[in-house]
């Protein structure tokens, strides 16, 4: 028999803090999440922005650096790095069905690279129905489309494949 | 400014005087949705230019980051073509700024996101993926317009026609360019003429728009001659630094 012995590491304390750092304008999911945090070592926090023109990327990394001074990690950097590109199918499981129960159909996983990624019908969060259709390619943020369910009639928001 | 910094600069130029040039259609677009997608795609401009123009005060290294290009430049410094600061005019006319500029705009980040030098590579890596959506909207706007009533397509026809004798400007080369090849960082835009043509056309064609005829190409951005309306759109966008030097939020 051999006993497991779990080691609770600083980079582990780091990305339990992350964990809890909601993106700001989707509070619903955090920035792990979202695979905005691209890597963590003990004396840095290494995240990468959604859109180029996203304003709430100064916001997230401030969120960021107020979440690690609370928790003592006053020294760990952040860094930022463009390369490579961010793409929803960083997009946690866990953030997924987040992002569906808070009302907003996630990007299927693993679309990013399908020539058909934003022409997919979406699944209504709502009643989950396919038959919708949508409305505008560009929504109320850059990473979201508007769409409508043609079986409850509800609007909702699409996270964009990206 | 060397010939890498001035480089940077003018691909920063382009993006932030479109971005500002779509952003005056904030709350004025025909249709909610058109006011959402033109707003969104100022923003993505803007992003892209914060990053070039922040790589251009990197490489400059004279101590000025993406704000201070952005609001400390008189016009004639602005190294911006001449097709991005054209006005809005009416909806199609900036659909057929959007078109032209659009599908550019993709052929070169798609060369870019391949160069040696990973600053250049990177941010164009990321913005082609906004691009794209960019390019789709305005050839899906230009086939409804052009495709769509009398009256909608007259004023396609003429929003091409007035835009199209800046699109030349696109593909011309010079010394800036070379160098930028040269380093590893620079595309070769003359190259990228005959493909943009093509995407130009099949759209055209799905749109049952003719090309517009030829004219004399207008040339000068890159070296700072501007048009009158470039002034105009600078003395709004900068206003609050000029007045208020140093501001911040």
């Amino acid at each position: 028999m051999v006993s497991a012995v779990t080691v609770i590491t600083t980079t582990d304390r780091i990305s339990a803090v992350l964990a809890h750092v909601p993106d700001p304008e989707i509070p619903a999911v955090s920035v792990l999440d979202l695979g905005i945090v691209r890597d963590v070592s003990e004396t840095r926090v290494l995240i990468t922005p959604t859109y180029t023109g996203c304003p709430a990327t100064l916001a997230i990394e401030q969120s960021i650096r107020q979440a690690l001074d609370a928790n003592g990690y006053a020294n760990v950097a952040i860094e930022t790095t463009l390369s490579p590109p961010w793409s929803t199918d960083w997009i946690s499981d866990a953030g997924r069905e987040k992002l569906r129960a808070y009302g907003i159909a996630p990007p299927p996983k693993g679309a990013s690279a399908s020539a058909l990624k934003n022409n997919q019908a979406a699944e209504c969060p709502q009643c989950g129905s396919s038959n919708t259709e949508e409305l505008s390619r560009f929504g109320s943020t850059p990473c979201k489309a508007l769409w409508r369910c043609k079986a409850c009639l509800e609007p909702f928001d699409r996270f964009k494949c990206h | 400014m060397d010939a890498l910094a001035t480089y940077a600069l003018r691909l920063g130029d382009d993006s932030l005087i479109l971005g500002q040039r779509l952003g005056e259609w904030c709350g004025h677009a025909p249709a909610l949705e058109v006011d959402l997608s033109l707003t969104n795609v100022a923003l993505d401009q803007v992003g892209q230019a914060t990053h070039f123009l922040g790589l251009a005060g990197a490489i400059e290294n004279a101590g000025r980051d993406a704000d201070a290009l952005a609001f400390r430049r008189d016009v004639m410094d602005f190294t911006n073509c001449l097709l991005v600061e054209q006005p809005n005019g009416d909806f199609a006319q900036t659909i057929a700024r959007q078109f032209l500029f659009s599908h550019y705009q993709a052929l070169l980040f798609e060369q870019m996101a391949r160069v040696k030098d990973e600053r250049f590579a990177a941010i164009a890596a990321k913005a082609l993926k906004e691009v794209s959506y960019h390019a789709t909207l305005a050839s899906d706007w230009v086939v409804r317009l052009g495709d769509g009533t009398e009256e909608s397509k007259a004023r396609m026809v003429a929003g091409l026609d007035w835009m199209w004798r800046f699109a030349d400007e696109l593909f011309v080369m010079d010394d800036v360019d070379a160098a930028a090849i040269a380093a590893g960082a620079g595309v070769d835009k003359s190259a990228l003429r005959a493909e943009w043509d093509a995407r130009i056309d099949a759209v055209l064609a799905d749109a049952t728009l003719a090309r517009p005829a030829s004219r004399r190409p207008v040339l000068g951005g890159r070296a700072g001659h501007h048009s009158e309306h470039l002034g105009h759109l600078l003395s709004d966008m900068q206003f609050l630094q000029r007045a208020y030097p140093d501001a911040t939020w």
